[in-house]
Protein backbone atom coordinates (compact mmCIF):
# COMPACT_ATOMS: atom_id res chain seq x y z
CA UNK A 1 0.00 0.00 0.00
CA UNK A 2 2.99 2.54 0.82
CA UNK A 3 4.77 1.33 -2.30
CA UNK A 4 1.39 2.56 -4.00
CA UNK A 5 0.64 5.72 -2.46
CA UNK A 6 4.72 6.73 -3.10
CA UNK A 7 4.13 5.22 -7.07
CA UNK A 8 1.01 7.51 -6.79
CA UNK A 9 2.83 10.98 -5.78
CA UNK A 10 5.92 10.54 -8.68
CA UNK A 11 3.60 10.27 -10.90
CA UNK A 12 1.23 12.80 -9.95
CA UNK A 13 4.54 14.69 -9.73
CA UNK A 14 5.40 14.08 -13.09
CA UNK A 15 1.65 14.92 -14.45
CA UNK A 16 1.82 17.96 -13.00
CA UNK A 17 5.02 18.93 -14.35
CA UNK A 18 3.70 18.04 -18.07
CA UNK A 19 0.38 19.89 -16.73
CA UNK A 20 2.12 22.78 -15.86
CA UNK A 21 3.40 24.75 -18.92
CA UNK A 22 -0.43 24.68 -20.47
CA UNK A 23 -1.54 25.93 -16.77
CA UNK A 24 0.49 28.91 -16.77
CA UNK A 25 -0.04 29.45 -20.91
CA UNK A 26 -3.24 29.66 -20.11
CA UNK A 27 -3.84 31.39 -17.48
CA UNK A 28 -0.80 33.75 -17.91
CA UNK A 29 -3.23 35.26 -21.38
CA UNK A 30 -6.58 34.93 -19.85
CA UNK A 31 -4.75 37.36 -16.79
CA UNK A 32 -3.04 39.25 -19.15
CA UNK A 33 -4.30 39.86 -22.75
CA UNK A 34 -7.69 38.34 -22.34
CA UNK A 35 -8.40 40.44 -19.06
CA UNK A 36 -11.61 38.66 -18.35
CA UNK A 37 -12.84 36.55 -15.80
CA UNK A 38 -13.34 32.84 -16.98
CA UNK A 39 -16.90 31.73 -17.11
CA UNK A 40 -17.51 29.40 -14.14
CA UNK A 41 -14.03 29.36 -13.36
CA UNK A 42 -14.37 27.08 -9.95
CA UNK A 43 -15.64 24.22 -12.27
CA UNK A 44 -12.79 24.99 -14.68
CA UNK A 45 -10.49 24.59 -11.78
CA UNK A 46 -12.24 21.46 -10.94
CA UNK A 47 -12.23 19.93 -14.24
CA UNK A 48 -8.44 20.34 -14.26
CA UNK A 49 -8.20 19.04 -10.30
CA UNK A 50 -10.16 15.73 -12.06
CA UNK A 51 -7.73 15.92 -15.42
CA UNK A 52 -4.27 15.69 -12.93
CA UNK A 53 -5.99 12.85 -10.72
CA UNK A 54 -6.95 11.12 -13.55
CA UNK A 55 -4.21 10.92 -15.82
CA UNK A 56 -2.26 10.06 -12.95
CA UNK A 57 -3.70 6.91 -11.62
CA UNK A 58 -4.31 6.04 -15.85
CA UNK A 59 -0.88 6.27 -16.02
CA UNK A 60 0.25 4.57 -12.38
CA UNK A 61 -2.15 2.00 -13.49
CA UNK A 62 -0.40 1.62 -17.15
CA UNK A 63 2.64 1.49 -15.73
CA UNK A 64 1.61 -1.16 -13.07
CA UNK A 65 -0.61 -3.66 -14.72
CA UNK A 66 -0.88 -3.61 -19.05
CA UNK A 67 2.95 -2.37 -19.82
CA UNK A 68 4.97 -4.79 -18.50
CA UNK A 69 2.70 -8.17 -19.03
CA UNK A 70 2.07 -6.22 -22.73
CA UNK A 71 6.41 -6.03 -23.14
CA UNK A 72 6.85 -9.38 -21.75
CA UNK A 73 4.74 -10.75 -24.01
CA UNK A 74 5.74 -8.79 -27.50
CA UNK A 75 9.30 -10.46 -25.79
CA UNK A 76 7.61 -13.88 -25.95
CA UNK A 77 5.60 -13.93 -29.15
CA UNK A 78 8.36 -12.75 -31.55
CA UNK A 79 10.63 -15.35 -29.99
CA UNK A 80 12.09 -17.20 -32.59
CA UNK A 81 11.69 -20.99 -30.33
CA UNK A 82 7.94 -19.64 -29.90
CA UNK A 83 6.96 -19.28 -33.42
CA UNK A 84 9.03 -22.47 -34.32
CA UNK A 85 6.81 -24.48 -31.77
CA UNK A 86 3.65 -23.21 -33.61
CA UNK A 87 4.89 -23.18 -37.18
CA UNK A 88 5.80 -27.34 -36.55
CA UNK A 89 9.26 -27.10 -38.18
CA UNK A 90 11.19 -27.69 -35.22
CA UNK A 91 14.35 -28.26 -37.26
CA UNK A 92 16.58 -25.37 -36.73
CA UNK A 93 18.11 -25.05 -40.28
CA UNK A 94 15.12 -24.16 -42.04
CA UNK A 95 14.54 -20.35 -42.16
CA UNK A 96 11.35 -19.34 -41.02
CA UNK A 97 8.42 -18.76 -43.89
CA UNK A 98 6.91 -15.25 -42.55
CA UNK A 99 3.48 -16.90 -42.50
CA UNK A 100 4.95 -18.63 -39.50
CA UNK A 101 4.91 -15.75 -37.75
CA UNK A 102 0.74 -15.68 -38.04
CA UNK A 103 0.24 -14.97 -33.74
CA UNK A 104 2.62 -11.83 -34.07
CA UNK A 105 0.22 -10.45 -36.89
CA UNK A 106 -2.85 -11.17 -35.10
CA UNK A 107 -1.38 -9.91 -31.74
CA UNK A 108 -0.42 -6.68 -33.62
CA UNK A 109 -3.79 -6.53 -35.00
CA UNK A 110 -5.93 -6.84 -32.24
CA UNK A 111 -3.51 -5.06 -29.38
CA UNK A 112 -3.23 -2.06 -32.06
CA UNK A 113 -7.55 -2.29 -32.10
CA UNK A 114 -7.92 -3.05 -28.26
CA UNK A 115 -5.53 -0.42 -27.18
CA UNK A 116 -6.75 2.30 -29.86
CA UNK A 117 -10.41 1.92 -28.16
CA UNK A 118 -8.84 3.02 -24.63
CA UNK A 119 -7.32 5.88 -25.73
CA UNK A 120 -8.06 8.97 -24.02
CA UNK A 121 -7.38 11.37 -26.56
CA UNK A 122 -8.96 9.67 -29.16
CA UNK A 123 -12.43 9.57 -26.62
CA UNK A 124 -11.88 13.17 -26.74
CA UNK A 125 -11.82 14.45 -29.98
CA UNK A 126 -14.86 11.81 -30.73
CA UNK A 127 -16.65 13.31 -28.28
CA UNK A 128 -16.08 17.25 -29.46
CA UNK A 129 -16.92 15.91 -33.27
CA UNK A 130 -19.99 14.27 -32.08
CA UNK A 131 -21.12 17.48 -30.41
CA UNK A 132 -20.20 19.29 -33.51
CA UNK A 133 -21.77 16.96 -36.18
CA UNK A 134 -24.50 17.42 -34.43
CA UNK A 135 -25.00 13.49 -33.99
CA UNK A 136 -24.20 12.86 -37.50
CA UNK A 137 -20.85 11.52 -36.35
CA UNK A 138 -21.34 9.31 -33.93
CA UNK A 139 -18.81 8.26 -31.59
CA UNK A 140 -18.29 4.75 -31.33
CA UNK A 141 -17.89 5.26 -35.53
CA UNK A 142 -15.36 7.26 -35.30
CA UNK A 143 -13.50 5.29 -32.69
CA UNK A 144 -13.98 1.82 -33.98
CA UNK A 145 -13.22 3.37 -37.27
CA UNK A 146 -9.93 4.34 -36.20
CA UNK A 147 -9.05 1.43 -34.07
CA UNK A 148 -9.74 -0.95 -37.63
CA UNK A 149 -7.08 1.64 -38.97
CA UNK A 150 -4.65 1.24 -36.41
CA UNK A 151 -5.29 -2.56 -36.17
CA UNK A 152 -4.43 -2.56 -39.83
CA UNK A 153 -1.55 -0.51 -39.78
CA UNK A 154 0.75 -2.39 -37.05
CA UNK A 155 -0.20 -5.32 -38.37
CA UNK A 156 0.82 -4.68 -41.85
CA UNK A 157 4.07 -2.98 -40.24
CA UNK A 158 5.24 -5.91 -38.41
CA UNK A 159 4.56 -8.34 -41.49
CA UNK A 160 6.91 -5.79 -43.53
CA UNK A 161 9.58 -6.17 -40.42
CA UNK A 162 9.56 -9.43 -41.33
CA UNK A 163 9.32 -9.26 -44.58
CA UNK A 164 11.62 -6.81 -44.88
CA UNK A 165 10.39 -4.61 -47.74
CA UNK A 166 11.26 -1.13 -47.94
CA UNK A 167 8.86 1.12 -44.99
CA UNK A 168 8.98 4.14 -47.90
CA UNK A 169 7.14 2.01 -50.17
CA UNK A 170 4.20 1.57 -47.65
CA UNK A 171 3.86 5.05 -46.39
CA UNK A 172 4.34 6.51 -49.98
CA UNK A 173 1.63 4.14 -51.52
CA UNK A 174 -0.65 5.03 -48.04
CA UNK A 175 0.04 8.66 -48.73
CA UNK A 176 -1.27 7.89 -52.28
CA UNK A 177 -4.39 6.02 -51.40
CA UNK A 178 -4.80 9.05 -48.48
CA UNK A 179 -5.04 11.99 -51.16
CA UNK A 180 -7.55 9.84 -53.92
CA UNK A 181 -10.03 9.52 -51.30
CA UNK A 182 -9.72 12.85 -50.26
CA UNK A 183 -10.78 14.01 -53.48
CA UNK A 184 -13.76 11.82 -53.49
CA UNK A 185 -15.02 11.85 -49.31
CA UNK A 186 -17.01 13.86 -48.11
CA UNK A 187 -15.72 17.38 -47.27
CA UNK A 188 -17.21 17.38 -43.98
CA UNK A 189 -14.83 14.05 -42.94
CA UNK A 190 -11.44 15.36 -44.25
CA UNK A 191 -10.10 17.77 -41.35
CA UNK A 192 -11.27 14.90 -38.90
CA UNK A 193 -10.00 12.02 -40.90
CA UNK A 194 -6.47 13.72 -40.99
CA UNK A 195 -6.81 14.58 -37.35
CA UNK A 196 -7.50 10.78 -36.15
CA UNK A 197 -3.62 10.24 -37.66
CA UNK A 198 -2.02 12.04 -35.10
CA UNK A 199 -4.53 11.66 -32.11
CA UNK A 200 -3.73 7.72 -31.90
CA UNK A 201 -0.31 7.36 -31.09
CA UNK A 202 -0.68 8.66 -27.07
CA UNK A 203 -0.18 7.48 -24.32
CA UNK A 204 -1.47 3.87 -24.32
CA UNK A 205 -0.82 2.57 -27.93
CA UNK A 206 2.76 3.88 -28.13
CA UNK A 207 4.53 1.72 -25.79
CA UNK A 208 3.23 -1.23 -26.55
CA UNK A 209 3.69 -1.27 -30.03
CA UNK A 210 7.02 -0.33 -29.69
CA UNK A 211 7.70 -3.04 -27.84
CA UNK A 212 6.66 -5.23 -30.25
CA UNK A 213 8.50 -3.17 -33.00
CA UNK A 214 11.55 -3.33 -31.58
CA UNK A 215 11.08 -7.22 -30.15
CA UNK A 216 10.76 -8.18 -34.05
CA UNK A 217 13.44 -5.81 -34.71
CA UNK A 218 15.96 -7.79 -32.60
CA UNK A 219 14.85 -11.54 -33.38
CA UNK A 220 14.06 -11.54 -37.37
CA UNK A 221 17.43 -11.69 -39.00
CA UNK A 222 18.70 -9.17 -40.28
CA UNK A 223 16.72 -6.57 -39.03
CA UNK A 224 18.11 -3.47 -37.42
CA UNK A 225 16.84 -2.38 -34.57
CA UNK A 226 17.47 1.42 -35.47
CA UNK A 227 16.00 0.97 -38.58
CA UNK A 228 13.05 -1.34 -38.94
CA UNK A 229 12.41 -1.00 -34.78
CA UNK A 230 11.25 2.64 -35.35
CA UNK A 231 8.64 3.43 -38.32
CA UNK A 232 5.80 1.30 -36.44
CA UNK A 233 4.28 4.32 -35.34
CA UNK A 234 4.05 6.11 -38.71
CA UNK A 235 2.04 2.99 -40.00
CA UNK A 236 -0.45 3.68 -36.81
CA UNK A 237 -0.81 7.75 -37.91
CA UNK A 238 -1.54 6.98 -41.53
CA UNK A 239 -3.77 3.76 -41.85
CA UNK A 240 -6.55 5.83 -39.46
CA UNK A 241 -6.56 8.33 -42.26
CA UNK A 242 -7.59 5.72 -44.37
CA UNK A 243 -10.12 3.76 -42.46
CA UNK A 244 -11.70 7.47 -41.05
CA UNK A 245 -12.51 8.49 -44.46
CA UNK A 246 -13.65 5.19 -45.76
CA UNK A 247 -16.15 4.94 -42.94
CA UNK A 248 -17.48 8.81 -44.07
CA UNK A 249 -17.52 7.03 -47.58
CA UNK A 250 -19.71 3.93 -46.78
CA UNK A 251 -21.77 5.27 -44.83
CA UNK A 252 -22.57 8.60 -47.05
CA UNK A 253 -23.29 5.61 -50.14
CA UNK A 254 -25.52 3.79 -47.86
CA UNK A 255 -27.19 6.77 -47.51
CA UNK A 256 -27.43 7.32 -51.21
CA UNK A 257 -28.67 4.06 -51.80
CA UNK A 258 -31.52 4.61 -49.01
CA UNK A 259 -32.64 7.38 -50.23
CA UNK A 260 -32.63 6.33 -54.29
CA UNK A 261 -34.47 3.17 -52.77
CA UNK A 262 -37.14 5.41 -51.18
CA UNK A 263 -37.59 7.66 -54.25
CA UNK A 264 -37.99 4.18 -56.60
CA UNK A 265 -40.56 3.34 -54.11
CA UNK A 266 -42.48 6.64 -53.75
CA UNK A 267 -42.21 6.39 -57.94
CA UNK A 268 -43.38 3.48 -57.97
CA UNK A 269 -45.96 4.30 -55.78
CA UNK A 270 -46.91 7.44 -57.70
CA UNK A 271 -46.88 4.88 -61.17
CA UNK A 272 -49.65 2.54 -59.03
CA UNK A 273 -52.11 5.64 -58.05
CA UNK A 274 -51.90 6.43 -61.73
CA UNK B 1 -22.38 11.43 -8.76
CA UNK B 2 -24.53 9.90 -10.98
CA UNK B 3 -22.81 10.49 -14.18
CA UNK B 4 -19.65 9.61 -12.51
CA UNK B 5 -20.86 6.17 -12.24
CA UNK B 6 -21.90 6.11 -15.56
CA UNK B 7 -18.84 7.23 -17.15
CA UNK B 8 -17.38 4.27 -15.11
CA UNK B 9 -19.27 1.84 -16.72
CA UNK B 10 -17.68 3.16 -19.96
CA UNK B 11 -14.46 3.38 -18.99
CA UNK B 12 -14.93 -0.23 -17.38
CA UNK B 13 -15.88 -1.24 -21.29
CA UNK B 14 -13.44 1.27 -23.08
CA UNK B 15 -11.05 -1.49 -21.50
CA UNK B 16 -12.01 -4.52 -21.66
CA UNK B 17 -10.72 -5.49 -24.98
CA UNK B 18 -7.34 -4.62 -23.88
CA UNK B 19 -8.18 -7.13 -21.05
CA UNK B 20 -9.58 -9.98 -23.21
CA UNK B 21 -6.75 -9.55 -25.51
CA UNK B 22 -3.89 -9.80 -23.32
CA UNK B 23 -5.64 -12.86 -21.64
CA UNK B 24 -6.28 -14.71 -24.59
CA UNK B 25 -2.97 -14.58 -25.95
CA UNK B 26 -1.44 -14.97 -22.34
CA UNK B 27 -3.63 -18.24 -21.73
CA UNK B 28 -4.90 -19.59 -24.99
CA UNK B 29 -1.37 -18.77 -27.05
CA UNK B 30 1.57 -18.28 -24.85
CA UNK B 31 0.02 -20.71 -22.84
CA UNK B 32 1.70 -19.24 -19.51
CA UNK B 33 -0.21 -18.39 -15.88
CA UNK B 34 -0.97 -14.25 -15.56
CA UNK B 35 2.71 -13.04 -13.50
CA UNK B 36 1.81 -10.95 -10.16
CA UNK B 37 -2.37 -11.81 -10.43
CA UNK B 38 -2.97 -8.61 -7.34
CA UNK B 39 -0.66 -6.15 -9.03
CA UNK B 40 -2.56 -6.21 -11.83
CA UNK B 41 -6.04 -6.27 -10.53
CA UNK B 42 -4.79 -2.65 -8.77
CA UNK B 43 -3.20 -1.60 -11.70
CA UNK B 44 -6.49 -2.49 -13.41
CA UNK B 45 -8.66 -0.54 -11.02
CA UNK B 46 -5.92 2.41 -11.39
CA UNK B 47 -6.36 2.86 -15.43
CA UNK B 48 -10.43 2.34 -15.20
CA UNK B 49 -10.84 5.30 -12.28
CA UNK B 50 -8.44 7.33 -14.13
CA UNK B 51 -10.08 7.36 -17.56
CA UNK B 52 -13.20 7.87 -15.81
CA UNK B 53 -11.63 11.03 -13.94
CA UNK B 54 -9.79 12.36 -17.17
CA UNK B 55 -13.12 11.95 -18.98
CA UNK B 56 -15.53 14.06 -16.49
CA UNK B 57 -12.66 16.19 -16.29
CA UNK B 58 -11.99 17.22 -20.05
CA UNK B 59 -15.69 18.03 -20.18
CA UNK B 60 -16.07 20.24 -17.08
CA UNK B 61 -12.28 21.92 -17.76
CA UNK B 62 -10.57 21.46 -20.74
CA UNK B 63 -13.13 21.77 -23.11
CA UNK B 64 -14.96 25.02 -21.92
CA UNK B 65 -11.30 26.56 -20.96
CA UNK B 66 -10.13 26.12 -24.93
CA UNK B 67 -13.45 27.45 -26.07
CA UNK B 68 -13.81 29.55 -24.12
CA UNK B 69 -10.33 31.34 -25.41
CA UNK B 70 -11.09 31.05 -28.38
CA UNK B 71 -14.17 33.18 -27.99
CA UNK B 72 -12.66 35.78 -26.10
CA UNK B 73 -9.87 36.07 -28.81
CA UNK B 74 -12.20 36.15 -31.52
CA UNK B 75 -13.97 38.94 -30.13
CA UNK B 76 -10.87 40.75 -29.19
CA UNK B 77 -10.02 40.16 -32.94
CA UNK B 78 -6.51 40.85 -32.43
CA UNK B 79 -4.80 38.13 -34.60
CA UNK B 80 -1.25 39.00 -32.86
CA UNK B 81 -2.30 37.69 -29.64
CA UNK B 82 -4.08 34.75 -31.32
CA UNK B 83 -1.20 33.50 -33.07
CA UNK B 84 1.15 34.18 -29.94
CA UNK B 85 -1.24 32.23 -27.82
CA UNK B 86 -0.92 29.73 -30.52
CA UNK B 87 2.66 29.62 -30.69
CA UNK B 88 2.86 29.49 -27.22
CA UNK B 89 0.63 26.58 -26.71
CA UNK B 90 2.57 24.50 -28.97
CA UNK B 91 5.87 25.04 -28.06
CA UNK B 92 4.64 25.01 -23.96
CA UNK B 93 3.37 21.84 -24.36
CA UNK B 94 5.87 19.84 -26.45
CA UNK B 95 8.79 21.07 -25.05
CA UNK B 96 8.29 19.69 -21.47
CA UNK B 97 6.80 16.49 -22.94
CA UNK B 98 8.32 13.53 -21.32
CA UNK B 99 8.17 11.16 -24.04
CA UNK B 100 10.16 14.00 -26.37
CA UNK B 101 12.96 14.28 -23.90
CA UNK B 102 13.19 10.25 -24.47
CA UNK B 103 12.87 10.38 -27.82
CA UNK B 104 15.57 13.08 -28.19
CA UNK B 105 17.61 11.25 -26.02
CA UNK B 106 17.37 8.15 -28.00
CA UNK B 107 18.89 9.78 -30.84
CA UNK B 108 21.56 11.68 -29.36
CA UNK B 109 22.69 8.21 -28.79
CA UNK B 110 21.96 7.35 -32.32
CA UNK B 111 23.66 10.16 -33.66
CA UNK B 112 27.17 10.10 -31.81
CA UNK B 113 26.94 6.27 -32.84
CA UNK B 114 26.70 6.85 -36.06
CA UNK B 115 29.56 9.20 -36.63
CA UNK B 116 27.39 12.29 -37.30
CA UNK B 117 28.18 14.61 -33.67
CA UNK B 118 31.52 13.73 -31.28
CA UNK B 119 30.58 10.87 -28.90
CA UNK B 120 31.50 13.51 -25.81
CA UNK B 121 28.37 13.95 -23.20
CA UNK B 122 28.36 17.51 -24.07
CA UNK B 123 28.18 17.30 -27.72
CA UNK B 124 25.12 14.69 -27.53
CA UNK B 125 22.99 16.85 -24.69
CA UNK B 126 23.40 20.01 -27.09
CA UNK B 127 22.26 17.53 -29.91
CA UNK B 128 19.22 16.58 -27.85
CA UNK B 129 18.26 19.86 -26.81
CA UNK B 130 18.42 21.26 -30.14
CA UNK B 131 16.41 18.77 -31.33
CA UNK B 132 13.83 19.31 -28.84
CA UNK B 133 13.75 22.71 -29.31
CA UNK B 134 13.03 21.90 -33.04
CA UNK B 135 10.41 19.65 -32.58
CA UNK B 136 9.01 22.72 -29.97
CA UNK B 137 9.05 25.16 -32.64
CA UNK B 138 7.76 22.96 -35.38
CA UNK B 139 4.56 22.27 -33.47
CA UNK B 140 4.06 25.94 -32.14
CA UNK B 141 4.48 26.72 -35.68
CA UNK B 142 2.24 23.90 -36.97
CA UNK B 143 -0.99 25.29 -34.69
CA UNK B 144 0.22 29.27 -35.82
CA UNK B 145 -0.34 27.39 -39.40
CA UNK B 146 -3.45 26.03 -38.15
CA UNK B 147 -5.38 28.87 -36.96
CA UNK B 148 -4.48 31.20 -39.54
CA UNK B 149 -6.14 28.34 -41.80
CA UNK B 150 -9.27 28.48 -39.72
CA UNK B 151 -8.87 32.59 -39.73
CA UNK B 152 -8.49 32.91 -44.13
CA UNK B 153 -10.89 29.75 -44.32
CA UNK B 154 -7.55 27.92 -46.50
CA UNK B 155 -8.58 24.51 -47.43
CA UNK B 156 -6.93 21.64 -45.74
CA UNK B 157 -5.97 19.02 -48.33
CA UNK B 158 -3.24 21.37 -50.27
CA UNK B 159 -1.82 22.02 -47.26
CA UNK B 160 -1.50 18.55 -45.71
CA UNK B 161 -0.88 17.06 -48.84
CA UNK B 162 1.88 19.24 -49.97
CA UNK B 163 3.62 18.82 -46.31
CA UNK B 164 3.46 15.06 -46.93
CA UNK B 165 4.93 15.11 -50.34
CA UNK B 166 7.73 17.09 -48.79
CA UNK B 167 7.93 14.61 -46.27
CA UNK B 168 8.56 11.92 -49.03
CA UNK B 169 10.83 14.15 -50.53
CA UNK B 170 12.93 14.57 -47.57
CA UNK B 171 12.96 11.06 -46.65
CA UNK B 172 15.02 10.46 -49.59
CA UNK B 173 17.54 13.30 -49.06
CA UNK B 174 17.66 12.51 -45.29
CA UNK B 175 20.63 10.94 -43.58
CA UNK B 176 18.67 7.84 -43.01
CA UNK B 177 19.46 7.57 -39.19
CA UNK B 178 17.57 10.10 -38.76
CA UNK B 179 14.30 9.16 -40.52
CA UNK B 180 12.56 6.75 -37.93
CA UNK B 181 13.22 9.12 -34.86
CA UNK B 182 11.74 11.83 -37.36
CA UNK B 183 8.35 9.76 -38.51
CA UNK B 184 7.91 9.31 -34.73
CA UNK B 185 8.70 12.72 -33.10
CA UNK B 186 5.04 13.42 -35.26
CA UNK B 187 3.26 10.74 -33.35
CA UNK B 188 4.71 11.67 -29.90
CA UNK B 189 4.14 15.61 -29.76
CA UNK B 190 0.26 15.18 -29.21
CA UNK B 191 0.09 14.42 -25.67
CA UNK B 192 -3.27 13.22 -23.81
CA UNK B 193 -3.65 17.17 -22.53
CA UNK B 194 -2.96 18.57 -25.41
CA UNK B 195 -5.00 17.22 -27.53
CA UNK B 196 -8.69 18.11 -26.57
CA UNK B 197 -7.88 21.57 -26.09
CA UNK B 198 -6.30 22.23 -29.31
CA UNK B 199 -9.34 20.90 -30.82
CA UNK B 200 -11.62 22.88 -28.60
CA UNK B 201 -9.30 25.62 -29.62
CA UNK B 202 -9.57 25.27 -33.57
CA UNK B 203 -13.41 24.17 -32.59
CA UNK B 204 -14.23 27.46 -30.68
CA UNK B 205 -12.51 29.45 -33.17
CA UNK B 206 -14.32 27.94 -35.97
CA UNK B 207 -17.62 28.48 -34.50
CA UNK B 208 -17.09 32.03 -33.72
CA UNK B 209 -15.80 33.45 -37.04
CA UNK B 210 -18.61 34.27 -39.62
CA UNK B 211 -18.57 32.18 -42.31
CA UNK B 212 -16.67 29.25 -40.78
CA UNK B 213 -18.12 25.85 -40.60
CA UNK B 214 -16.66 24.14 -37.67
CA UNK B 215 -17.03 20.65 -39.03
CA UNK B 216 -14.58 21.66 -42.20
CA UNK B 217 -12.44 24.40 -40.66
CA UNK B 218 -12.76 23.71 -36.42
CA UNK B 219 -10.50 20.34 -37.27
CA UNK B 220 -7.16 19.65 -38.36
CA UNK B 221 -4.82 21.42 -35.89
CA UNK B 222 -4.03 17.99 -34.79
CA UNK B 223 -2.96 17.11 -38.28
CA UNK B 224 -0.67 20.22 -38.87
CA UNK B 225 0.72 19.06 -35.48
CA UNK B 226 2.15 15.50 -36.44
CA UNK B 227 3.22 16.79 -39.65
CA UNK B 228 5.38 19.62 -39.18
CA UNK B 229 8.12 17.60 -36.73
CA UNK B 230 8.73 15.41 -39.33
CA UNK B 231 9.80 18.01 -41.54
CA UNK B 232 12.04 20.20 -39.08
CA UNK B 233 13.78 16.73 -37.39
CA UNK B 234 14.65 15.62 -40.88
CA UNK B 235 15.66 19.25 -41.56
CA UNK B 236 17.42 19.30 -38.24
CA UNK B 237 19.26 16.25 -39.10
CA UNK B 238 20.25 17.44 -42.49
CA UNK B 239 22.15 20.50 -41.35
CA UNK B 240 23.99 18.80 -38.68
CA UNK B 241 25.41 16.41 -40.82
Amino acid sequence: MNQLLSDFFSVFLATIQDVLPIVVIIFGFQLLVIRRQIPRFSKVLIGFVYVLIGLTLFLLGLEKALFPIGRLMAEQLTNPEFIREWSGSLDQSTALHWSDYYWVFLFAFAIGASTTIAEPSLIAVAIKANEVSGGAIGVWGLRLAVALGVAVGIALGTWRIVTGYPIHWFIIAGYIVVVIQTTFAPKLIVPLAYDSGGVTTSTVTVPLVAALGLGLAETVPGRSALIDGFGLIAFASLFPMISVMGYAQITEYLAAREKQKRVLAENEGVNNAL
Amino acid sequence: MIALFHSLLGSLRDLAPIVVVIGFFQIAVLQQPIPDFANLIVGLACVTLGLTFFIYGLELGLFPIGESMAQAFARKGSVFWLLTFAFALGFGTTVAEPALIAVAAEAARIAAQGGMIETTEQAQADYATGLRLTVAVSVGLAIVLGVLRILKGWSIQYMIIGGYVLVVLMTTLAPREIIGIAYDSGGVTTSTITVPLVTALGVGLASSIKGRNPMVDGFGLIAFASLTPMIFVMGYGMVIS
